[in-house]
């Protein structure tokens, strides 16, 4: 009895966990996957209609203006994101005075929600009360910063409040990286006579390709999902011009009685997510098996 | 002693639901200042006549997430007794089979709610297209179509109320000339749509009202009127500050009360904000209908029903119906909400001059055929008929779009939703 308990007992531990999740989390994207085949309206429907919904996604001004806008944030994102971080990194990393001060304040970011950044960033960015105001009362009477109200604009300014957010986290991963490099690889390469611009330029960073792998899938999936920051930033405005595929979901759902055309556009963006996490954790487990 | 064990279970289960009674489960989200003082209203009168209230209010979003709430409840088979739902996504729920076998119908019809309502407003509360039994109780009206104005602002500039639009512009290229924003304006596109049918109804009239956006005809839609009321669209949205985009209505309304812009144009619950401010009306700020011909655009908020099989919670719903229609939560729900009762026949002394003249105009309108549900507030069209045009309507006021494309857009918006 005791032996089989003891042999078994991991297996009934993660049991409850496993089925949770596979109910909750895979069961429901199966769910999602069903009713996105429907004709449902106001509420969900369980009769197949066929492809109808997607026929109809793809042709909808509305999500094809939010794939638009999320192809130039999540592009924009990861660069400004990353670029940012690296240097943000490299700066610390130069055994300098309070790193553990400057650390906090550049992660500090992170700890706030996306919807209190998005409110912070809404009141600096409006033109009547924020940055542009804030000049116009110093006495520069053209200064004009008006990309939050402006429809070409506002897209942008999703993006700095985003890169404001989560570069700071991409400096604590780069950070690490850089710090569990052995210090000999670079005291070797200083021998030989590199500038630091090339020890790291040559040396460590090509070493951290498994950082950036990182950084990107965690980053590329914040990006797809990005719901809460535009909803405090803009609401999808000026009129619909920085809709975004997780706004358009829940607006379709739950505003317009669309559940099944919300289900549709719910799957274009697992797949979207499935597109860039699958090969990511293809290599990472070929890398262990080959360990 | 395994007799008293199972005594004491026995009781144990049985005390809970000992107290047999009309019950009742309302999801709401009127959880602010005077709606939650007149809700109070409603809850007391339902505990005096011996009901118990579970109150399950969900905040956020002016409904959004009680909407979320509602949907995960409906799905999960478990509907509240009542729930916040007006205009015609009652017909959409009872389309779905949560609403029969219409629990209310019967109060109704003791009630004699077919007196008391005018027929158009009565037609909206009643399932199975319009036309059948009762499953819905309205408890206000809310008149849209309001122009909130800065009287002191307004006599400095020598300026009336508008009684046409032209007036009106003229009035706005005054008060732009001499460096007030003429107009208090949120762009959001709920707010944006809002404007919109008040210009619509008043630039195209009653008829050309109910073709485009209650029957939504496409020769209508696509009409030379229809870019009338987009090129007025774009004079409004000349007299707007640059702050406007995302700004939230109350937000615009205090700067009416502050004297920094205008005027507004807004539901009456824009009045709320005046109240709360300690303006009266005729002193400090002005209220008048948007120009047009004896138009009225209503917005009713109503208690829908869902399907029960508990009769306690039966009864309560035929309480809680009678109650909302009952003469005393009409008056004192409305006193808070700046609305107008939905019974015709409720006294109306202690209501202030805007909603005396909006208790008088709905009589006029309905006899003038003026009477119009609002499209912007979910009384003309379903959700998804209603997104279709405020999309359009939103992405015009916040771009260059020419007055012409944007009718099409409209028009081209409207069938792809059909």
């Amino acid at each position: 009895m005791f032996k089989w308990l003891e042999k078994n007992l991991p297996k009934i531990v993660m049991a409850p966990a496993v089925g949770l999740i596979g109910w909750f989390v895979y069961g429901f994207v199966l769910w999602t996957l069903y009713i996105s085949f429907t004709n449902s309206k106001i509420l969900p429907k369980y009769e197949l209609w066929g492809v109808g919904q997607y026929v109809k996604l793809w042709a909808s001004r509305k999500w094809l203006i939010s794939v638009d806008n999320l192809l130039v944030f999540t592009a924009l994102f990861l660069i400004f994101c990353i670029v940012i971080g690296i240097i943000l990194a490299i700066f610390l990393d130069q055994k300098i005075r309070a790193e553990g001060v400057l650390r906090t304040i550049y992660l500090y970011p992170m700890a706030l929600s996306f919807i209190v950044t998005g409110t912070a960033w809404k009141w600096i960015l409006n033109p009547t009360l924020g940055l542009q105001k804030m000049f116009i009362d110093w006495g520069f009477e053209n200064f004009t910063f008006d990309w939050l109200v402006n429809r070409e604009m506002a897209i942008y300014t999703i993006v700095i409040a985003g890169v404001w957010q989560s570069a700071g986290f991409v400096m604590a991963l780069f950070l690490a990286g850089l710090r569990s490099v052995e210090d000999e690889i670079v005291k070797a390469a200083k021998i030989d006579g590199a500038g630091l611009f090339t020890v790291y330029w040559k040396i460590l960073l090509p070493m951290m390709r498994p950082v950036f792998f990182t950084s990107f899938v965690i980053l590329v999936h914040i990006s797809i999902k990005s719901y809460d920051l535009i909803v405090a930033l803009t609401q999808g405005g000026p009129g619909i011009s920085t809709t975004m595929p997780a706004l358009f979901m829940t607006q379709a759902a739950f505003h317009k009685s669309q559940v099944g055309l919300s289900a549709a556009s719910a799957m274009m963006m697992f797949m979207a997510v499935a597109a860039v996490i699958i090969p990511y954790l293809y290599s990472e487990l070929r890398r262990e098996n080959a360990r | 002693m395994k007799k008293i064990i199972i005594a004491l279970i026995t009781l144990a289960f049985t005390s809970t639901s000992s107290i047999a009674g009309p019950k009742i489960e309302v999801l709401h989200w009127w959880t602010s200042g005077g709606e939650a003082a007149a809700l109070k209203v409603l809850k007391d009168d339902f505990a005096a006549n011996g009901g118990e209230w579970l109150d399950m209010p969900v905040t956020g979003g002016g409904g959004d997430a009680a909407n979320v709430a509602l949907k995960a409840r409906i799905v999960a088979g478990d509907p509240p007794s009542a729930s916040q739902i007006k205009g015609p996504t009652i017909q959409e729920y009872d389309q779905e089979g949560v609403v029969a076998p219409y629990n209310i119908d019967s109060i109704a019809q003791a009630e004699g709610w077919d007196n008391l309502l005018d027929p158009m407003i009565a037609a909206v509360h009643k399932c199975q297209n319009n036309s059948g039994p009762y499953c819905a109780a309205p408890v206000n009206i809310h008149r849209i179509d309001w122009i909130w104005a800065n009287k002191v602002v307004f006599d400095e500039n020598g300026l009336s109320m508008p009684t046409t639009w032209d007036e009106l512009n003229a009035a706005a290229d005054k008060l732009q000339a001499a460096g007030i924003i003429p107009f208090a304006h949120g762009g959001q596109a709920w707010q944006d749509a809002t404007v919109f049918e008040a210009v619509a109804m008043g630039i195209g009239g009653n008829n050309y009202y109910k073709n485009c956006y209650v029957k939504l005809e496409e020769s209508c839609l696509r009409s030379e009127t229809t870019v009338k009321v987009f090129d007025q669209m774009r004079k409004l949205q000349g007299y707007t500050d640059p702050g406007s985009p995302g700004r939230d209505w109350n937000v615009a309304t205090g700067m009416v009360i502050e004297g920094k812009a205008g005027f507004q144009i807004m539901g009456d619950w824009a009045k709320g904000e005046f109240t709360a401010a300690g303006k009266s009306p005729g002193w400090d700020y002005m209220c008048s209908p948007t120009p047009s011909n004896n138009g009225y655009l209503y917005n009713v908020d109503s208690f829908i029903f869902y399907k029960t099989s508990d009769p306690d919670k039966q009864a309560g719903q035929k309480l809680l119906a009678k109650l909302m229609m009952g003469k005393n939560f009409q008056k004192v729900f409305n006193l808070y909400k700046g609305s107008i009762p939905a019974r015709l026949d409720v006294p109306m002394d202690e209501f202030d001059d805007c909603a005396k003249a909006s208790n008088a105009d709905i009589k006029t309108a309905g006899a003038k055929g003026g009477l119009v549900p609002s499209f912007a507030h979910g009384m003309a069209q379903g959700n998804t008929m209603k997104a279709a045009l405020q999309d359009i309507i939103t992405e015009h006021f916040n771009s260059d779009m020419s007055s012409v494309d944007a009718a099409n857009a409209l028009a081209d918006s409207v069938l792809a939703n059909m």
